[in-house]
Order: structure tokens, then C-alpha cells, then sequence
């Protein structure tokens, strides 16, 4: 996914890659990326659980609002566990 | 989670041990406009296959580095989740395919002006691919091209 949002990036496309595992973000280093708690095969939490969904996507895009971020970006879901 | 407990010790020692690429310089791009007058488009590596459109190869050493694009109107309980680990449970994405490709949920940011616009086409890929250097010098720059040409101004990438 990372490798993917480096060509997007360098096409001058910003990216965030939702992140299940934070040792691969850490060795990768996509440009930004929100750490989800999740296990593998549930990105977005649950299924059925739109307001789960919708929490994480929004989480996910704040990262595009953080002004002048320094890169890599790496932030986590939730922020008040 | 967000740690290596879930998984099964062939799968710990792997993730362990596969020599991870690591971009660098990370490239970046500025973020030129708000989230409320941005197009979105979205990433899955489920491996998604919409309707008419071929399957991945599972034969391909390393794994298939192809990617499809999924119409963000197509139906999303057409759609053929293919990811081909035995690692995880698929049971989530089967019920819902928002949980892997959300192109419901975004369609409610866009209703309420969350988001300006959303691509008209979506790209999934096949995950697990240990052999990435195909992805890297051709299938990942076309996929960029694909958003290039829709105007895409954001990009969310959702592995599995």
C-alpha cells in the first residue's frame, strides 16, 4: 500500500495509508498514515457499523488537514483510547 | 492489535524477517485545496474484482502486481473480494464491503459536504505481494495515471 502511495505521491497526488501494523509503517514510511486497532482483514473496525467506518475515514482525512505536517505523518485511532 | 499477536508463527517470523522496502526520500505531496472542495479517490488491497473484469493470478511468483478499477457507482455486493492470505478472516469483508473499500461511507461525507467530489473510479490491488518490484516500476505509476486522469485531488489507501 505504502509503495502505492509513493507513486501517487510522486505524482503530486497526497496520500494516507491506514495502517495495521506500525513496525511495517515504521520500516516503510508512507508519507502519512492513521494506526488503526484493528486485526487484519478489518480496516475500517467492524462490519455493519457505519458509524465505526465513518469515525476512522474521518480520522483518516484530518491528516490531510494538519498544516505544513512533518514528514512521515503518523498518527493513531482513536485519539483517546 | 497493531502488533504481530494475531498472527500464527509462520506468519510472525515472516513479517519478521521479509526485507521491508523503505521509501526514501518519502516523497510528498501538498495539500492544495480543503477536504469540503477535494475529489477522493480510494486504494483496497482486498483485492477487489468488479463484475466482467479478470480475476487476479494467484500463479504469478511474488503475487499478481496488477490492479483493477472499480466504478465508485458499481454495486458494492457485486464486487469479488480475492486477497489470497490464508492469514486473516475474510468473514468481515464478505458481510460488508465498506469495512475494506468504504464506498458507501464516503458517499455520506460527500452528502454532507465532508468531502468536495469522489473519483469516478476506485483501484484495488492484491496485497501480499512479496515480490514488489514489478508493482513499483509499472503497475503503481499506472494506477497513478488512472487518478491523474480522473482529477483525483486525495488519495485513501485501505490495506487489509
Amino acid at each position: 500500500m505504502s509503495l502505492v502511495a509513493a507513486a501517487l505521491e510522486r505524482r503530486g497526488i497526497p496520500t494516507v495509508v491506514i495502517q495495521l501494523l506500525r513496525m511495517v509503517a515504521k520500516k516503510v514510511r508512507p508519507p502519512r498514515a492513521l494506526f488503526v486497532p484493528f486485526r487484519h482483514g478489518y480496516p475500517l473496525g467492524q462490519p455493519n457499523n457505519p458509524k465505526l467506518q465513518r469515525q476512522v475515514l474521518e480520522a483518516a482525512l484530518a491528516l490531510f488537514e494538519v498544516p505544513t505536517p512533518d514528514i512521515p505523518l503518523f498518527a493513531e485511532f482513536p485519539h483517546n483510547p | 492489535m497493531g502488533d504481530l499477536s494475531e498472527f500464527s508463527l509462520k506468519y510472525k517470523l515472516f513479517l519478521r524477517t521479509y526485507p521491508w522496502r523503505k521509501i526514501d526520500p518519502v516523497p510528498f505531496a501538498e495539500v492544495t485545496k480543503p477536504l469540503s472542495e477535494s475529489r477522493l479517490g480510494l486504494v483496497s488491497s482486498a483485492g477487489f474484482v468488479p463484475p466482467g473484469q479478470p480475476p487476479f493470478d494467484d500463479t504469478i511468483r511474488g503475487g499478481d502486481p496488477s490492479f483493477r478499477c472499480i466504478p465508485h457507482d458499481c454495486d458494492p455486493s457485486s464486487l469479488v473480494e480475492s486477497h489470497k492470505s490464508d492469514a486473516f478472516d475474510h468473514s468481515g469483508i464478505l458481510a460488508d464491503p465498506n469495512l475494506a473499500l468504504p464506498l458507501e461511507r464516503i458517499q455520506e461525507l460527500e452528502a454532507i459536504g465532508h468531502i468536495g467530489s469522489i473519483a469516478p473510479r476506485h483501484l484495488s490491488c492484491m496485497g501480499s505481494i512479496t515480490a514488489p518490484g514489478r508493482l513499483i516500476k509499472n503497475t503503481a505509476p499506472e494506477a497513478a495515471e488512472v487518478f491523474i486522469q480522473d482529477k483525483v485531488d486525495l488519495a485513501l489507501l485501505i490495506p487489509v
